[in-house]
């Protein structure tokens, strides 16, 4: 039986992983002491009340669910400005706001400071919540 | 992989259900190839990455089984996705494969363990957590590569 002791370890590692993994993607964090965010970083102007930053990447199927699903909600909201950043093109930004994965999302203030953010794909509750907690 | 990009700009997309399907049968496939030490195995499984990577995950024996077999019976609407995801997962499901292959021709038997090792976690994650490597790993690859 000896043969099937890698296959338990490997398999124990990769369900812990999983369901840490399940467990904090979307979900929304705040990370601080990153700067400000500029309209100059992300290519639009900052939203009078909020703005997303989402950073997509092209190996990415998440990213578009999560583009899909921020427009739906950010439709008609017009003092909340939505951009989708093409994480590849932009790797001094990416390093700059240590974007480690895609899709993440950033939840910033009309100041651009960053409020929060969410690794992987949130999900509609979640995204609706972090927006009306920006004021 | 700037070329991939380039070349693939207008994306195709596939039914998403069909590679977490070929992952579960990737992982019962690198299980054994763990258990039993056995090197046949594991080239038959970098033939299919092979194929997955340089022809597309939707042209795969697995993917060809999930048409056939699993496809009919499932019902409901077609969830798709990007082809590139997937496509790039069986890039470094390949890269595993061949770095096992070459441990063996050297006579490394701990480098093969460990590189099976991880194409079987990769493999199983995708098929029990829906896991997408190609967004965890692409831009620390990136950031990596290019400091």
């Amino acid at each position: 039986m000896k043969s099937v002791l890698p296959i338990a370890i490997v398999l124990a590692l990769a369900t812990g992983y999983g369901v840490w993994y399940r467990r904090t993607r979307g979900k929304v964090v705040v990370k601080t002491d990153k700067g400000l965010i500029t309209q100059n970083m992300v290519g639009v102007a900052l939203g009078s009340r909020a703005t997303l930053v989402q950073f997509s990447s092209a190996f990415c199927s998440p990213c578009r669910a999560t583009r899909a699903l921020i427009e739906d909600v950010t439709a008609g909201m017009s003092d909340v400005v939505y951009v989708d950043i093409d994480a590849e093109a932009h790797l001094e930004l990416v390093r700059q706001l240590d974007i480690r994965s895609t899709p993440t999302t950033l939840f910033v203030d009309r100041n651009g400071l960053e409020v929060g953010r969410a690794m992987g794909a949130p999900k509609r509750d979640q995204v609706i919540s972090a927006i009306s907690a920006i004021k | 992989m700037n070329q991939l990009l380039e070349t693939q700009k207008i994306s195709k997309t596939i039914d998403a259900r069909g590679p977490r399907f070929a992952a579960a049968i990737t992982t019962l496939v690198l299980a054994t190839a763990l258990a039993t030490n056995n090197l046949w195995v594991v080239v038959l499984q970098a033939i299919v990455f092979a194929i997955g990577a340089f022809k597309g995950p939707q042209f795969t024996p697995y993917a060809f089984i999930y048409k056939t077999f699993i496809k009919p019976l499932l019902k409901g609407e077609v969830p798709t996705e990007d082809v590139r995801p997937p496509q790039f997962a069986q890039s470094v499901g390949l890269l595993f494969a061949l770095t096992a292959i070459f441990a063996v021709a050297i006579g490394a038997n701990a480098i093969f363990t460990v590189a099976i090792a991880f194409a079987l976690g990769a493999a199983f994650l995708n098929a029990a957590f829906n896991f997408c490597l190609g967004c965890e790993a692409y831009l620390l690859i990136l950031r990596a590569r290019s400091k």
